[in-house]
């Protein structure tokens, strides 16, 4: 069904065609006009999402894990079929290393709550950069609190690029984890994650990446990456809300203790005495969102029919016509996101807030985000209350960024009158 | 579709570019900030109070221009005014953009209240309601709080 759909968006020759692509998302006929710059807070859904996850609890719908009948084994089946969907589309080796959460909030905390206290102790550091969004810093602070951690924060320089040389610096035998974002969700810019796990593992530390802007627009392969640890939410990736994935080595799942007790993680109870499952069952305690799981196994087959490859080279052109568009506009500032920027920009237009600049836009009917983006830490380091920021999907087109830009000029207009 | 310039009106604008009673107060009775988690927006409002009178305020901060401009005209209105009388002015004005109810004001201050009129454009923007009450809402935690300068927020 999806394949057949996804064929007929392709124009005549194969070209990407994000025109055609949007016809696939009922919310741009319910909202004609709509021009949607905000996937990186939530994407849309299409209707292969949408229908499928209705299909699926008409149809094959019971709890997994569980029954002797037929149904729920056919439930199971499409739950664990998402796993190795998943396991597929990150290129893990295993599909015992791909454990479902709520979404990468979830997934930062499990690794926090679970590996933290297992293989850290008073003294050792973490470090992360200093674009996290406050999901791939809080719980980090928070371990640091209960354990005597120290937190360590890498730097970007004035160009929107990761410091390698200042992240090196910083690195040493105390490092146990490196925790950083592959690509800012308010700068755009892609970190080199792989070399920063070739740096980490150097000391001994392991690495978790926080992929949330990175899997729904590039190949993402977590094995050529190196990366211990790796996080995505399903609904920045076309997915349903409530859904996420944490991948994670086999031999560091194993070495984890579960961080939530319940039912469908363990092997054995005795009332004062229970024996966990193996990964990743043993962190999945209790009935999981199973139709949503169902839902971004389909948002991963939705990705994969178009491919990454082509959404990567459509948003990377798209990214570079709206930042020279965007920038050319008297009086925008933009944030810079660096060598290697994919999908994301912020800018601020002077003398006008960000928040005023949210409503004008709003009201030619732009959906961008305005405020600090979970990100004060970086703000603060920019010296910036907050930025407007956009970001792109398969469904935005040039036609989405000139009016972008027409919004912005009404909105100097209005507030330099 | 609104016209954007019914919330945006000039006084707004005014107001927001070049904020009335804009400083800290050097002796203050009572102080309180106001922060929009949602947009990072934070405020301080200072009063100096005689007996039941407002004999001053002023606020510090940064915000958008709805929130300067409603702080501005909030210092503007409730300055010399009495308690009782500037939290008659809140209820009238919260009522006004919340879409609630309020106890009609007294014929002596249906002035003020017209004043903070070009403020209810809000009304039609759900989203940036908490903007323009922010600053009266900071007020109302300094009456409570005194000098131990409370905090609230809009979420």
């Amino acid at each position: 069904m999806a394949g057949a759909s996804l064929r007929s968006v392709e124009a005549p020759g194969g070209r990407f065609d994000p025109r055609r692509l949007r016809r696939e998302f009922p919310i741009f006929e319910r909202n004609p006009g709509l021009v949607f710059l905000d996937s990186g807070a939530s994407a849309q859904k299409p209707c292969s999402v949408i229908d499928g996850i209705a299909e699926f609890y008409r149809t094959d719908y019971a709890n997994v894990h569980r029954g002797v009948y037929k149904l729920s084994g056919r439930s199971t089946d499409r739950f664990e079929a998402a796993r190795e969907k998943t396991r597929a589309f990150l290129n893990a080796a295993d599909e015992r290393e791909i454990v479902f959460v709520r979404g990468a909030t979830e997934a930062i905390n499990l690794v926090a709550q679970s590996w933290g206290p297992a293989h850290m102790r008073a003294g050792d550091e973490i470090v992360i950069s200093d674009v996290e969004h406050h999901s791939n810093i809080v719980p980090w602070q928070m371990l640091r609190d209960r354990l005597g951690l120290k937190l360590v924060v890498a730097p970007t320089d004035d160009t929107g690029e990761f410091d390698l040389a200042a992240f090196e610096a910083l690195l040493s035998p105390r490092t146990r984890l490196v925790a950083v974002t592959h690509i800012s969700n308010v700068t755009g810019a892609t970190l080199p994650v792989a070399r920063i796990v070739e740096l980490a593992h150097a000391v001994g530390a392991k690495v978790l990446v926080d992929g949330c802007q990175a899997v729904p627009r590039m190949p993402v392969d977590v094995r050529a990456l190196g990366c211990d640890f790796y996080v995505f939410s399903g609904h920045k990736a076309y997915g349903p809300t409530g859904t996420g994935v944490l991948y994670g080595r086999y031999d560091l799942l194993e070495s984890m203790p579960p961080w939530q007790g319940g039912g469908g993680m363990i092997l054995n109870v005795e009332i004062d005495h229970t024996e966990f499952q193996e990964p990743p069952h043993r962190f999945e305690a209790g009935t999981p969102d199973i139709a949503g799981v169902v839902g971004l196994g389909l948002a991963l087959d939705f990705i994969e029919g178009i491919g990454r490859d082509a959404i990567r080279d459509h948003e990377e052109a798209l990214t570079g016509y709206a930042v020279d568009r965007v920038s050319r506009i008297p009086g925008v500032k933009m944030v810079p996101g660096g060598q290697r920027q994919l999908s994301v920009f912020s800018f601020n237009i002077d003398g006008v807030h960000p928040h005023d600049v949210g409503t004008v836009l709003d009201q030619h009917g732009v959906a961008v985000r305005v405020g600090h983006h979970c990100a004060q830490p970086l703000m603060e380091k920019l010296g910036l209350a907050g930025t407007v920021r956009a970001s792109l999907g398969v469904y935005n087109d040039e036609a989405d960024i000139d009016r972008l830009a027409e919004a912005i000029g009404a909105c100097r207009e209005m507030f330099q009158r | 579709m609104m016209d954007l310039r019914e919330l945006y009106q000039d006084i707004i604008l005014d107001h927001g570019r070049h904020p009335r009673n804009f400083h800290a107060l050097e002796h203050p009775t009572h102080l309180a900030r106001g922060h929009n988690p949602l947009c990072g927006d934070r405020i301080i409002v200072y009063l100096a109070v005689e007996g039941e009178r407002i004999a001053d305020v002023s606020f510090e901060g940064r915000g958008c221009a709805i929130s300067t401009a409603a702080a501005s005209l909030m210092t503007e209105v409730v300055k010399g005014k009495t308690i009782a009388e500037a939290r008659a002015l809140f209820a009238q004005f919260h009522a006004t953009v919340t879409g609630g109810g309020a106890e009609e004001l007294p014929e002596a201050l249906q002035e003020d209240a017209e004043r903070l009129e070009p403020l209810t454009g809000v009304k039609a923007y759900p989203v940036r309601v908490k903007c323009a009450t922010l600053p009266w809402h900071a007020f109302e935690a300094a009456l409570k709080s005194g000098l131990a300068g409370g905090t609230v927020k809009t979420e």
